[in-house]
C-alpha cells in the first residue's frame, strides 16, 4: 500500500512530462502547418489558390503533381507521446484506485485526473475515424495545465470516503460528468477553430492581405467544424442530461431532495441550459455559425468554472473536493 | 423613430409612428397573434433560455433561503446595507423570485406554443405517404448512378425498383411507388422517431415541471432531533419544524412513533489520513406502526421508509444531560440538550434556558469538547471527534428570558437582552467546567448545577458518558417517482431527436435499349452526418441483391468510379 502511494503521483508526473513533451510536438506540427501551406501555395498557381478560396478556401488542396502530400511528423510524434503519456496516466490513476480500494473519483484531484484520462481517452478513440491532431495543442495544453493544477494545488492523500460518497452513484454520477466534460472540451476546441477558421474565410472573402494564422489552411473549413463540433456537443449534452438525472436520484437518496439548487446543482443546471441554447441556436436562423460557436464556448467555459472554481470556492453541499 | 413628443397632448413617452412605412393596421387580436407568434419563435424560446441561464447564478453566488437558511443570517450580518436591497431583488430567494417564475414560465409558454403545432404536423407527416419523386435526381447533393446490363429493360427496371422497395423496407422506411411507362421509382422515407423524440423530450420537461409544481402541494418535509432514547411520534405537534405543501391537511400524517435507541458512528483514529473523520453513521431506530414493533436503521444514502415517509440523517451530535438544582436542592430542570456542533471535532454550543423554581429566570450557555484539549493561553478546544475527556463549560445568565411574551425564540439561541451574566470571560469570572458526573455550585447561592455521566454500569472509560442526538428529516413526496420517469422519457426523447437521422432516399430505374440506368438519391432532414455512408451502402446493397436475383448485371467493363465522398471529409494528411 504505501508503495502504491508513492508511485501513483510519479506515475502522474511522468505523465505531465510526456503530454508536455506531445504538446511541444504538436506546437511544431501547427508551425510546420503553416510552412507546408505557404509552400503549397507557392508551388501552385495563383488561379489555383483562388478557386481553392472559392469553394471554401480552406480544405487542404489535393495532393497534385506538383507537390507533394505533406506528411506531418511531428504530428505523429505528438499522438505518440499523447498515448504514451495516457499509458502512464492510467497507472497513475490505477495505482490511486488500488491504494485508496475505491473508484479513483472521490476529491478534486482524483476528479481532475480521471476527467483528463477521459478527455484523452476520447480524442484518442476518434482520431481513428477522423483525424483531428490539429486539435492535439489544444488538448495536451489543456491536460498538462489541469493535471499540474491539480497535482501542485489540489493533491490530498487518500483517506477513507465520507458517508454521502459512499454509492453506486459515486460511480455511476461522477464518471459519467468527468465524460461528458470530455466530449464538451472537443467541442469547445473545435468552436473556437470554427470562428479563427470563419475570420480567415471572411478574411479572403474580403480579399485581405492578411488572413490570419498560415496553419488553418490545412484545417477543414469552418461549417464542416461547426458540424464535428456539434456532433461531440451533442453526445456531451446527452451524457450531461443524464449526470442530472443521476445526480438528482442520489441527492434524493443522501439529503433527502432531488433538487434543492445547491451550488453545484445550480451550475450544472446553467451549463445544460447554456448547451440546450447551443443546440437550439443551431437551428436557428442568423444564430447558426458563429453566435453558436460562441455559446459552445461559454458553455464550457462554465464546465471548468464548475469543476475549479465553485469545487474549491464555492461553499455548498458539493463538498468533496478534499481540500481544507 | 424618435421618442420625443410634439403633440402637447400626447404623454411624454409617446412615440408617433413612422409614416414613412405603411403598414396594414393590426386590430387587438392582430396584436395578440403578432404576440403569440413572437413568443413562440424559436428565437424567443433561445433568447429566454440564455436569459434562464443567467438568471439562475445569482442562486449560486449568494445564500439562499431554502437551501442555506443560515447563511443568509450571516450574509445579512456581514453586510447590513446592502442586504436590505439585494432582499428586495429577491436575491436570497432566487428560485421562488417573481422574475424567476416569469422567465421559465415565459420559456415553457413558449415551449408549449411551439409544441403544439409541431404536434399536429408531425401526426399528420405519420399518416402521409413519401413523396413523389423528384423529376431530376442529379440535383440532389447525394447523388449516385449505376447502369447495368439488361436484355429486357423495362421488366428489368421495374423488378430493380421492387427490389429496391423490399430493400429499403427492411432497413426501416416506409416506402411507395411512383411508376410511369418507361421509369419506375420508389420514394423513402425513415427518421420519423426524431420529431417523435423531439417532441417527447419536450413534453417530458412540461411534465416535469408540472409534477414538481402540483406534488409539491400534496409533499411535506419535517425536521426532529432525536436524543438516544427519545420517541417520536408522527403527529404535527411533534415536528420541530415543518414545512407542508398547501393541500397537505392536518390529518394527513400517518400515525407511527420511533424510537432512537442508540446512534453509531466511527472517526478515523489518530495519526491515520483523515484523522477524526466521521463515518458510517447509523441511527439505530424501533418503529411501532399499527401496533407492531421492529427496528431499522437511518444511514446516509439509506432513508428508512415507514408508511410512504422517508426518513433522513441530516446531522449528529452530542446531547449532556444537564441538571439544575436551586437552592432548596429541587430539580428545577433536567435535559439531555442537543448542541449544535460548531467544527469536525465537535466543539459544540448548546443553550439551557430554566424558566421555573428559581428566583428569576436563568439561562445557561454551554459548550462542549468531546476530548478536551488546552491552548497555551489556557483555552479549551476540541482535538478530536470522539468522547475521550468531555468538558462542558457554562456560562451562567439571569434576567428575563423573553419568552413569556409567546414570541417564538429558537432554543439555539440565548437572547441576552434582558439578562444578567453572572459567570464567564466577559464578567471577569471563570466559566464553570465540569467532567461527566460533576456538580458545581452555582454562583450567588442559586444552587447547583450537574453534567450527569450516562455511561452504562461498570464502564471503564468516557467513551459512552454523553448521550448522542440524531438530527432526522421525514419527507413525504410521492411525486417524485413521476418526476424521475419525466426525466427518463426527456432523456430517451432527447437520444431519439439528436441521434435518429431523419431522411428521404429515392431508388429510379429507367429502361435503356440494353440496359437500365439507376439512379439513387438521398436528402437529409435536420442533421445527418451520415447520409452520404447510407447511399453508398444501399448502392452496394442493391447491387448484391440484383445479382443475387439475376436481375440485369454490373457492365463488364469497369466504369470511371463515382468518387463518392467519405462520411468523413476531413483530410487526411500523412
Amino acid at each position: 500500500m504505501f508503495e502504491l502511494t508513492v508511485i501513483s503521483p510519479v506515475l502522474l508526473w511522468t505523465a505531465i512530462a510526456i503530454y508536455a513533451a506531445s504538446f511541444v510536438a504538436y506546437a511544431f506540427d501547427l508551425a510546420r502547418r503553416s510552412q507546408v501551406a505557404a509552400e503549397v501555395r507557392a508551388v501552385r498557381t495563383p488561379e489555383l489558390v483562388g478557386v481553392g478560396a472559392a469553394s471554401g478556401g480552406a480544405q487542404t488542396p489535393p495532393a497534385s503533381d506538383t507537390a507533394p502530400a505533406p506528411r506531418f511528423v511531428m504530428a505523429r510524434i505528438g499522438t505518440s507521446l499523447m498515448v504514451l503519456g495516457w499509458v502512464f496516466h492510467l497507472a497513475a490513476t490505477v495505482t490511486r484506485s488500488i491504494s485508496a480500494g475505491r473508484v479513483p473519483w472521490a476529491n478534486l484531484y482524483e476528479f481532475a485526473m480521471i476527467g483528463t484520462l477521459l478527455i484523452v481517452a476520447v480524442y484518442l478513440v476518434v482520431l481513428v475515424r477522423v483525424d483531428l491532431r490539429f486539435l492535439g495543442t489544444f488538448i495536451a495544453g489543456l491536460v498538462v495545465v489541469l493535471l499540474g493544477l491539480a497535482a501542485t494545488n489540489f493533491y490530498v492523500d487518500v483517506t477513507p470516503l465520507m458517508d454521502p460518497l459512499k454509492s453506486v452513484w459515486l460511480i455511476i454520477h461522477v464518471f459519467v460528468a468527468s465524460l461528458s466534460t470530455a466530449f464538451f472540451s472537443l467541442a469547445f476546441a473545435l468552436s473556437v477553430l470554427q470562428l479563427m477558421q470563419s475570420r480567415r474565410e471572411r478574411l479572403i472573402a474580403e480579399k485581405a492581405e492578411k488572413t490570419g494564422p498560415g496553419f488553418l489552411r490545412t484545417l477543414p473549413a469552418s461549417d464542416r467544424l461547426e458540424s464535428m463540433a456539434y456532433r461531440f456537443a451533442i453526445i456531451g449534452f446527452i451524457l450531461w442530461t443524464f449526470t442530472l438525472i443521476a445526480g438528482s436520484i442520489w441527492a434524493q437518496d443522501a439529503w433527502g431532495r432531488y433538487w434543492g439548487f445547491d451550488v453545484k446543482e445550480t451550475w450544472t443546471f446553467v451549463i445544460w441550459v447554456i448547451y440546450a441554447g447551443y443546440i437550439h441556436a443551431r437551428a436557428t436562423r442568423g444564430w447558426r455559425g458563429n453566435p453558436s460557436a460562441w455559446l459552445s464556448i461559454v458553455g464550457f467555459s462554465a464546465v471548468i468554472f464548475n469543476f475549479t472554481i465553485v469545487n474549491v470556492f464555492f461553499k455548498g453541499l458539493h463538498a468533496y473536493s478534499g481540500l481544507s | 423613430m424618435t421618442t420625443e413628443s410634439t403633440d402637447p397632448l400626447r404623454p411624454s413617452d409617446h412615440v408617433d409612428g413612422d409614416d414613412s412605412i405603411t403598414q396594414p393596421r393590426l386590430g387587438f387580436v392582430g396584436w395578440l397573434r403578432w404576440g403569440w407568434r413572437q413568443l413562440t419563435s424559436m428565437r424567443t424560446a433561445l433568447i429566454l433560455l440564455l436569459v434562464l441561464a443567467i438568471a439562475a447564478i445569482p442562486g449560486s453566488i449568494f445564500p439562499q433561503r431554502m437551501a442555506d437558511p443560515n447563511g443568509v443570517t450571516q450574509w445579512q450580518r456581514d453586510n447590513p446595507d446592502l442586504f436590505p436591497v439585494l432582499d428586495a431583488l429577491k436575491m436570497f430567494d432566487v428560485y421562488l423570485s417573481p422574475w424567476f417564475s416569469a422567465i421559465y414560465l415565459l420559456l415553457f409558454t413558449s415551449l408549449v406554443g411551439c409544441v403544439i403545432p409541431r404536434i399536429k404536423h408531425h401526426a399528420k407527416a405519420l399518416r402521409s405517404r413519401p413523396p413523389r419523386t423528384p423529376a431530376r435526381l442529379r440535383r440532389l447533393a447525394d447523388f449516385r448512378a449505376v447502369e447495368r446490363v439488361s436484355t429486357d429493360a423495362a421488366a428489368d427496371a421495374a423488378s430493380a425498383v421492387d427490389i429496391a422497395q423490399k430493400q429499403l423496407k427492411a432497413l426501416g422506411y416506409r416506402v411507395e411507388r411512383y411508376d410511369d411507362k418507361r421509369s419506375f421509382s420508389v420514394s423513402a422515407e425513415r427518421g420519423y422517431w426524431r420529431e417523435t423524440g423531439n417532441l417527447l423530450f419536450h413534453i417530458a420537461l412540461v411534465g416535469v415541471l408540472v409534477t414538481v409544481g402540483v406534488g409539491g402541494g400534496f409533499a411535506y418535509t419535517g425536521q426532529r432531533v432525536l436524543v438516544e432514547g427519545e420517541t417520536f411520534a408522527n403527529t404535527l405537534l411533534d415536528y420541530d419544524s415543518m414545512n407542508r405543501g398547501r393541500f397537505v391537511g392536518d390529518g394527513a400524517l400517518t400515525p407511527y412513533s420511533m424510537r432512537l435507541d442508540s446512534f453509531d458512528v466511527t472517526y478515523q483514529p489518530f495519526g491515520e489520513p483523515g484523522s477524526g473523520q466521521a463515518g458510517d453513521f447509523s441511527a439505530n431506530m424501533t418503529v411501532s406502526e399499527n401496533g407492531d414493533e421492529r427496528t431499522g436503521s437511518v444511514r446516509v444514502n439509506h432513508p428508512l421508509d415507514i408508511a410512504g415517509d422517508k426518513i433522513y440523517l441530516l446531522g449528529n451530535g452530542y446531547a449532556p444531560t444537564i441538571t439544575v438544582r436551586n437552592a432548596e436542592g429541587d430539580v428545577v430542570y433536567r435535559n439531555s440538550v442537543p448542541f449544535l456542533p460548531q467544527d469536525n471535532n465537535l466543539f459544540s454550543l448548546g443553550i439551557v434556558k430554566v424558566t421555573d423554581g428559581m428566583p428569576e429566570q436563568l439561562g445557561i450557555r454551554g459548550l462542549f469538547y468531546p476530548t478536551t484539549g488546552v491552548l497555551e493561553s489556557g483555552a479549551f478546544f476540541a482535538a478530536y471527534p470522539d468522547l475521550t475527556n468531555p468538558t462542558l463549560t457554562l456560562d451562567v445568565f439571569e434576567g428575563d428570558l423573553g419568552i413569556n411574551n409567546g414570541d417564538p425564540k429558537s432554543v439555539y439561541v440565548l437572547d441576552t437582552t434582558d439578562l444578567t451574566q453572572l459567570t464567564g470571560r466577559a464578567v471577569g469570572k471563570d466559566s464553570i467546567e465540569l467532567s461527566p458526573g460533576e456538580t458545581a455550585d452555582l454562583p450567588n447561592g442559586l444552587g447547583t448545577v450537574t453534567f450527569e455521566d450516562e455511561s452504562p454500569e461498570g464502564a471503564t472509560d468516557m467513551s459512552q458518558s454523553v448521550k448522542r442526538f440524531a438530527s432526522l428529516q421525514i419527507h413525504h413526496d410521492q411525486s417524485s417517482v413521476w418526476v424521475l420517469v419525466f426525466a427518463l422519457l426527456a432523456l430517451g426523447g432527447l437520444m431519439l431527436a439528436l441521434f435518429v437521422p431523419r431522411r428521404r432516399v429515392w431508388v429510379k430505374a429507367s429502361a435503356g435499349e440494353d440496359a437500365v440506368s439507376i439512379e439513387y438519391a438521398g436528402l437529409a432532414r435536420g442533421e445527418d452526418p451520415t447520409l452520404a455512408a447510407a447511399v453508398d451502402d444501399l448502392v452496394a446493397g442493391h447491387a448484391r441483391l440484383l445479382d443475387a436475383a439475376g436481375v440485369t448485371a454490373a457492365r463488364p467493363v469497369a466504369e470511371p468510379d463515382d468518387p463518392a465522398p467519405a462520411a468523413s471529409d476531413t483530410p487526411k494528411v500523412d
